[in-house]
C-alpha cells in the first residue's frame, strides 16, 4: 500500500460548547481565573523587579500595594473613586451599542471630541458670558460632537454595511489629529499645549469629584432602566440577538442601529464633559488616555449590564493605580502598571474559553467500560 | 472493468446532540464507478461524506481504505487517502486565478512556479474535457467555471475518489449535462465518483449504482440498470406507515388567502419561485410539500412581508361579511371613505351613508358596532411591511422554520418572548410586561410547556418545548391565517402530536393554515389538501384523502421538463 496510514487514533481532545452552566459557577471561574493572574503577576515581579528578587520576603509588600494604592488614603480613595467613574461613564456609553452587536471601538475618539467640544466653547466664550450659561452650552457642544462622532459609522453601517469595528476604529484617530490641528490654532507659540482655562469649571460640592461620581452613578441607574424596562432597550435585545427575529416582528433594524449610536455618542460626549468641565479645563490629543479602549473591557467582563460595570470599572482602576504603588514602591518603570493589568486581564478573558466550552479528553478505557454495561 | 473497492464505511453513527444524523451506516464504494447517494433533505447524506471527506468525525464506526482501517481526522487526512470532496458552497479566493486557487494549500517539493501550475491544470482539464483558463480571475467566472475550478483543485491534489455535494443545483441544465460528460470520463479513467443528490433523472442517467438513505439510516443500495424511478421513490420516502392523527372533515371552506403569478429571485438573481399560484381556505389545512429548498420558506416569507417579489399578488379576504366596523385598525377617514362607497349596512339591514353627518355621531354609532360591512374585505398584501401588514388588520402568523434564530429570541425568557409580537402597545416608552407574563404562564400551563420558569431563556428548553412557546405565541393572537413550517422537525413524538392537535384547533375555528412539512406520513394524514412544490414551481395540488405517498414522491423530484413531457 502506498499510504502510510498511521495507526488509529482518536483525537485526543475535544470541545464541546455548554449550553448552560450557573451564574455561580460562571462567577467562581473569573473569581479562580482573577487570583489565578495575581499569582503569575507576583511572579512576573520576581523576575522584572530586583528588590523584589533580592529580598523574596517582600512579597506580601507587593501583594499590599494593590490596597496601599487606592485606599490607603483619603486623596488616593477620591482618585480611585473618579477614577472608577470617568471609566464608568465611558463604559455605561458602549453598553447600549454592545447589546446591539454593534461592536463601538470608538468610544475614545468620541469621548475625546467631547472633551473638544467642551474646551472649544470655553475657549472662544469663557468669561464673556456668565459662568452658568457657558457650562450649558459647553454640555451641548460635547454631545453634539460625541453624537456626530458615533452617527457617522453608524449611518454607513445601516446604508451600506460597512464594518462597524474598522469605521468607528478609524475615526479615533482622525479625533485625536483634529485635537492636534486646534491646538495649534488655539496656542500659535509652537509648544501646542494650552494651559489651565480659568472658566468653565463644574461646581464642587464638598469634594471636587463628587459631582461627577454622583452624576454618573445617576446615569448608571437611568441606563438599567432604559436598557431592561423600555421598548427602546428592547429593540436593542432583539437586533443584538438576531436581526431576522427582529425583521420577522417588523422592528426597523437601521433605525434601531442609528438610534442606539446616536445615545452611544451622546453618553460618549457627556464623559468628554465630565473630563473637559469638570476635572481638566484643558485638552491634550491624549485627555481621555486610553480609557476608551479599557472601557471595552469594563463593558465586557460586565456582560453589558450597568451594575455589573461599577464592580469591573472600579476592578480596573483599583489595580491601575494599585500598580502604580508597586511602580512607585519598588522603583519600577512607569510601564509595570500596563504589564500588570495586561497579564490580569488575559487570565479573566482566557476564563471565558473555559465558561463557554467544556473539554473532553478521550480515555479509550472508560469507552470500553461503557460499551461493556450497555 | 474491475469492481474493487475503494473504500468501506461499517457502522458508521454521527449524532448531533440528540439528534442522530447517521445511525449504523455500512456502505461500499468501487473503483471506476458512479454511485449516487439518494435521500431526501435531512436524511444525512451531506454528513456522511463530510466523515469521509474529514469534516465530521464519526461518533461510532470505521472506514476502510483499500480494506485497511483509516483514521480520517481532517480534509488533509482524507487528501492523503486520495478522497476529495466538492462542495456546496464553492471555498475560492475571488482575486486570485484558477492555477493559484488550485495550489493553494498544496506543499510541493520545488519552489513556486506559476508557470508549470497553468500547465498541468491545463492538462488536467484537457484530459477529462473541462474547459477551463487558469488564468482567469475567480471574479470574472460563471458559478459553472468556479465548480470547475474546485473539482481541478481536487483533481490536482491527486484524489481518487471524488464526492460532489448537490453539484447541479447550481447548473443550468445544459452546464449539468456537460459535467455528467466529464464525470463519466473520470470513471473510465478508474476515479470512483459519489453524487449526492436528490434529483431522480440524474440519478438514473449517470449513476451505476444507487444508495438510499432515509432518515439518516442506509436503507439499500441497488443498481441503477436493475431499478426504476417509482422503486427509488418508495425507497426514499419508504412505506406509509399509520399515524392516526385526527382529521375532521373541513367545514364551509372559504378563499382566505389568494396568490397569483407570484415571482421571487434570491441575491444572486436566480429565480426561487416561479408563476406560483394558489389559495388557502379558511377551515382547513393546506400541506405543502417538497424537497427542502424548494422556494418554500421564500413562499412563506413573501406572503408575511418579509420577501422582495418580482411579481405578482397576494391579497387576503378578512372575513368582515355582516361584521361590524371597528376602529381598530381603521381611521374615521377610512370608514368614511368607506361608507361613500356604499360598503356597509346597519344591523337592520339598511345601506349606510353619513353625509352630512357630524363625526360624533358616525363615531358612536361605529363604536356600538352598529355599522356592519356589506361583503368580505379584501386587503393586498403585496409589498408591505410585517408591521404594516399587522396595521391593516390582517392577523398573519407565521411560525417560522428557524424558530430559535427568526421566531423567538434564545436569550429572553418566555414572558419576553411573549412581547415580541405586541410589545408595541401603548403609548408609554416602558414595556408592560403584566400581560406577557400573564400569557406565558397560560401557554406553560396549557401546552404543558416544561420549563424552570417564565424567565429562563428559552434557548436552554428543548426542541419540542421552544416548538410549543412559538406556535403558542403565534395561536395566542387569534389568526386568520395561520403558517408554519417544518413544525414538528426534530421534536419528539408527542410534542409533534401537541402541535397537530393545535393545526387542527385553528383549523375548526376556520383559521387558514398553511403547513410546510417534510413528512410524507404526517402530511397526508393530517392535511386536507397537498401543494407540491418542486425547484420554485408548482407541480400540482392533491386531495389528501385521496393522494398516496408514491405520487408526492414523483411529483417532489421529477423534473420539471419530464413532467411537461408527460403532460403533452
Amino acid at each position: 500500500m502506498k499510504n502510510k496510514s498511521s495507526s488509529p487514533k482518536e483525537p485526543l481532545v475535544h470541545l464541546t460548547k455548554r449550553m448552560d452552566i450557573s451564574p455561580l459557577c460562571a462567577l467562581g471561574v473569573r473569581v479562580l481565573a482573577f487570583l489565578f493572574g495575581m499569582i503569575i503577576c507576583g511572579l512576573v515581579a520576581f523576575l522584572l523587579i530586583e528588590r523584589l528578587n533580592d529580598n523574596p520576603e517582600r512579597i506580601g509588600e507587593f501583594y499590599q500595594c494593590f490596597i496601599k494604592g487606592p485606599f490607603s488614603t483619603r486623596r488616593k480613595l477620591w482618585k480611585f473613586l473618579k477614577n472608577s467613574a470617568v471609566l464608568l461613564c465611558i463604559a455605561l456609553a458602549l453598553a447600549p451599542a454592545f447589546r446591539m452587536r454593534f461592536w463601538n471601538t470608538g468610544a475614545e475618539g468620541q469621548t475625546l471630541v467631547g472633551v473638544l467640544g467642551a474646551i472649544a466653547v470655553n475657549f472662544y466664550l469663557g468669561g464673556k458670558i456668565p459662568e452658568w450659561q457657558l457650562l450649558v452650552l459647553m454640555l451641548f457642544a460635547s454631545l453634539l460632537c460625541g453624537a456626530i462622532w458615533a452617527i457617522i459609522p453608524a449611518v454607513f453601517k445601516a446604508k451600506w454595511g460597512t464594518n462597524e469595528t474598522l469605521f468607528t476604529l478609524m475615526m479615533n484617530y482622525v479625533a485625536t489629529y483634529l485635537v492636534s490641528y486646534f491646538l495649534v490654532v488655539w496656542v500659535p507659540n509652537g509648544s501646542s499645549s494650552l494651559g489651565k482655562l480659568s472658566h468653565g469649571k463644574l461646581p464642587s460640592f464638598y469634594h471636587d469629584y463628587l459631582l461627577i461620581i454622583l452624576i454618573v452613578l445617576g446615569l448608571t441607574i437611568l441606563l438599567h432602566i432604559y436598557l431592561t424596562h423600555s421598548k427602546h432597550g428592547y429593540e436593542i435585545s432583539v437586533v443584538g440577538e438576531s436581526e431576522n427575529t427582529a425583521r420577522y416582528v417588523g422592528i426597523n433594524v437601521n433605525r434601531v442601529i442609528i438610534r442606539t449610536m446616536l445615545l452611544s455618542g451622546l453618553l460618549c460626549g457627556l464623559a468628554g464633559y465630565l473630563i473637559g468641565a469638570g476635572l481638566d479645563q484643558s485638552i491634550t490629543p491624549n485627555s481621555v488616555g486610553g480609557q476608551g479602549f479599557t472601557a471595552i473591557m469594563v463593558a465586557w467582563m460586565a456582560k453589558f449590564n450597568p451594575f455589573a460595570m461599577v464592580i469591573t470599572s472600579s476592578l480596573i482602576s483599583a489595580l491601575g493605580q494599585g500598580a502604580e504603588q508597586i511602580s512607585q514602591d519598588f522603583n519600577v518603570s512607569g510601564a509595570f502598571p500596563d504589564v500588570i493589568i495586561g497579564i490580569v486581564l488575559f487570565f479573566i478573558i482566557a476564563s471565558e474559553f473555559f465558561i463557554n466550552y467544556e473539554i473532553h479528553f478521550h480515555k479509550r478505557h472508560n469507552m470500553a467500560k461503557e460499551v461493556l454495561k450497555g | 472493468m474491475e469492481h474493487s473497492i475503494a473504500i468501506e464505511l461499517k457502522g458508521i453513527t454521527k449524532r448531533f446532540g440528540q439528534t442522530v444524523a447517521n445511525r449504523n451506516v455500512d456502505l461500499d464504494v468501487r473503483r471506476g464507478e458512479i454511485l449516487a447517494i439518494l435521500g431526501e433533505n435531512g436524511s444525512g447524506k451531506t454528513t456522511l461524506m463530510n466523515m469521509i471527506a474529514g469534516i465530521y468525525y464519526p461518533d461510532e464506526g470505521k472506514i476502510f481504505f483499500n480494506g485497511k482501517e483509516v483514521i480520517i481526522r481532517s480534509p488533509h487526512d482524507a487528501f492523503e487517502h486520495k478522497i476529495g470532496m466538492i462542495h456546496q458552497h464553492f471555498k475560492l479566493v475571488d482575486l486570485f486565478t484558477a492555477a493559484e486557487n488550485v495550489i493553494l494549500g498544496v506543499h510541493e517539493k520545488g519552489g513556486y512556479d506559476l508557470k508549470s501550475v497553468n500547465e498541468r491544470v491545463s492538462q488536467i482539464a484537457q484530459k477529462y474535457g473541462f474547459h477551463i483558463d487558469p488564468k482567469k480571475k475567480i471574479y470574472d467566472m460563471s458559478v459553472s467555471e468556479k465548480q470547475t475550478v474546485e473539482i481541478i483543485k481536487v483533481l490536482y491534489r491527486g484524489a481518487d475518489i471524488l464526492i460532489l455535494d448537490e453539484p447541479t443545483a447550481v447548473l443550468t441544465p445544459k452546464e449539468s449535462d456537460q459535467l455528467f460528460d466529464v464525470l463519466q470520463r473520470m470513471k473510465e479513467d478508474g476515479k470512483s465518483i459519489i453524487l449526492i443528490t436528490h434529483k431522480m433523472n440524474e440519478v438514473l442517467a449517470v449513476s451505476d449504482r444507487v444508495a438510499v438513505l432515509r432518515k439518516g439510516e442506509h436503507v439499500a443500495t441497488v443498481n441503477t440498470k436493475e431499478t426504476n424511478q417509482s422503486e427509488l421513490t418508495e425507497l426514499m420516502v419508504g412505506k406509509k406507515i399509520s399515524l392516526n392523527i385526527e382529521r375532521t372533515m373541513p367545514i364551509e371552506t372559504k378563499k382566505r388567502l389568494i396568490v397569483k403569478g407570484l415571482k421571487v429571485s434570491n441575491i444572486d438573481g436566480r429565480k426561487v419561485l416561479d408563476d406560483v399560484s394558489f389559495h388557502a381556505n379558511g377551515g382547513e389545512i393546506l400541506g405543502i410539500a417538497g424537497i427542502a429548498g424548494s422556494g418554500q420558506r421564500e413562499l412563506l416569507e413573501a406572503i408575511s412581508g418579509l420577501q422582495k417579489i418580482d411579481e405578482g399578488e397576494i391579497t387576503f379576504i378578512n372575513p368582515k361579511k355582516n361584521k361590524p366596523v371597528t376602529f381598530f385598525h381603521k381611521s374615521l377617514q377610512t370608514v368614511k371613505d368607506l361608507a361613500a362607497q356604499n360598503a356597509f349596512h346597519t344591523e337592520s339591514g339598511h345601506p349606510v351613508s353619513f353625509e352630512g353627518m357630524p363625526s360624533k355621531q358616525i363615531k358612536k354609532w361605529v363604536e356600538a358596532g352598529e355599522i356592519l360591512f356589506n361583503e368580505d374585505e379584501i386587503i393586498n398584501l403585496r409589498d408591505k411591511t410585517p408591521l404594516q401588514i399587522r396595521e391593516l388588520g390582517v392577523r398573519l402568523s407565521f411560525v417560522p422554520e428557524d424558530r430559535l434564530g427568526m421566531g423567538l429570541v434564545g436569550s429572553m425568557g418566555i414572558a419576553d418572548n411573549m412581547m415580541l409580537r405586541s410589545y408595541r402597545k401603548g403609548k408609554a416608552g416602558f414595556l408592560d410586561r403584566r400581560r406577557p407574563r400573564q400569557l406565558a404562564d397560560e401557554i406553560i400551563k396549557r401546552l404543558q410547556v416544561s420549563t424552570p420558569g417564565s424567565s429562563t431563556p428559552v434557548r436552554r428548553l428543548s426542541g419540542g418545548n421552544v416548538q410549543k412557546v412559538l406556535v403558542g405565541r403565534e395561536i395566542a393572537f387569534s389568526p386568520k391565517v395561520f403558517m408554519a413550517a417544518y413544525p414538528v422537525r426534530g421534536l419528539d413524538i408527542n410534542s409533534s402530536y401537541t402541535i397537530y392537535e393545535l393545526l387542527n384547533q385553528q383549523k375548526k375555528n376556520g383559521v387558514a393554515v398553511i403547513f410546510v412539512g417534510e413528512d410524507l406520513d404526517v402530511l397526508l394524514e393530517l392535511c386536507d389538501r397537498i401543494m407540491v412544490i418542486n425547484s420554485g414551481k408548482i407541480s400540482g395540488v392533491v386531495d389528501a384523502r385521496n393522494a398516496t405517498k408514491e405520487q408526492l414522491g414523483m411529483m417532489m423530484t421529477k423534473s420539471t421538463e419530464d413532467h411537461a413531457k408527460e403532460m403533452v
